[in-house]
């Protein structure tokens, strides 16, 4: 009984320690995207990045994603009067243009009806659709899609 | 001796003369000729001037810019003078403030890209070429898209106008253009 009780704050230092410890470690390891670098310090600036030259179709990484613009689209302007990709992507023009057709599910409103054009939900292309650059990723991954229904 | 001396400085002072107005005439057209110039009124510096400014031929890698008369005015003579005296009609539309405010000028712009596409076509984009040479470019140095859709381009007979619209500034409503890619409307 004696000894119990002289183990308890033992224990209790021990259970500190092991705290303290970790939370060290923990800082170390987390760190945000910007570096260790104090909120008051100037940065390293970071090498810029350059959009890749005009390519084939990217893979898709997964079922369902959309697709990513294998090209650039400097000064390319998307606005209530005109979405420049459309003049190479829309139904109309993309054999002329030898591109990706828009798919028809962009033609539906958020109501489920079906209009003539694309409708205002996937009008903004980029929201969705973005071209590539020369930028590693930042985080390791090791997702795979599903095998059954890849096509790359 | 008297008569031919006369003959002489009538001479050499309508050529003095001949000299200071032909130069004077032209000093003041290219005066007319500058980015300056083009801005000094309202309708051209907060619509298209606005517009064109951090775009290609404005803001680019190299440093070289065009600007308005690199584009708007040609560089021969005659089709110069030809240009100038068609911006009278310009001066007419200042002075009763046709495109005096953003929406004035939001509901015309349409009317006036139309202006600039047909004669863009009708000189085979002749301002373009100054700097564009078809015959010099490399076809291998451009991109995919580019090598395939100017080599087309050539052969169907095409102008850099008919696909380059909207480079240096914004398009109007082109819905009437193509409406393949525009926003779709509503059905009531």
């Amino acid at each position: 009984m004696k000894n119990q009780t002289a183990k308890k704050p033992l224990l209790a230092a021990l259970g500190l320690c092991a705290l303290l410890l970790g939370q060290s470690a923990l800082a170390v390891e987390i760190q945000s995207l910007r570096g260790e670098n104090a909120i008051d310090e100037t940065t390293e600036v970071p090498e810029v990045k350059r959009y890749n030259k005009d390519g084939q179709p990217l893979p898709r990484n997964y079922v369902l994603q959309p697709p990513l613009i294998p090209h650039k689209i400097d000064g390319y302007e998307v606005t209530i009067k005109h979405n420049k990709c459309l003049s190479c992507h829309s139904w109309k023009n993309y054999r002329r243009h030898h591109a990706t057709k828009i798919s028809q599910t962009h033609f539906q409103s958020r109501d489920g009806v079906v209009l003539a054009n694309v409708s205002a939900r996937r009008y903004f292309c980029l929201q969705c659709h973005v071209p590539q650059t020369n930028a590693l990723p930042l985080v390791d991954n090791t997702f795979e899609p599903v095998e059954s229904v890849s096509s790359w | 001796m008297a008569k031919r001396n006369i003959a002489i400085g009538t001479l050499l002072v309508g050529m003095v003369l001949g000299v200071i107005f032909w130069g004077g005439f032209n000093w003041a057209m290219e005066l007319t000729n500058t980015e300056q110039f083009c801005i000094s009124c309202h309708e051209m510096r907060d619509n298209v001037y606005a517009e064109y400014k951090g775009r290609i031929h404005d803001l680019n890698r190299t440093g070289v810019r065009a600007t308005c008369p690199d584009c708007h005015v040609p560089k021969e003579w005659i089709y110069k003078i030809k240009r100038k005296i068609q911006a009278s009609n310009e001066l007419y539309h200042k002075v009763m403030g046709s495109i005096d405010t953003r929406e004035k000028f939001e509901a015309k712009r349409l009317e006036l890209a139309r202006h600039v596409w047909k004669t863009m076509k009708e000189t085979d984009s002749r301002e373009c070429r100054n700097c564009h040479e078809y015959g010099s470019m490399d076809y291998m140095a451009q991109g995919r898209r580019a090598r395939r859709e100017h080599q087309e381009g050539l052969d169907a007979g095409k102008t850099c106008i008919d696909c380059h619209k909207g480079i240096a500034h914004q398009l109007p409503d082109m819905s009437e253009e193509d409406p393949s890619a525009v926003l779709a409307v509503k059905p009531e």
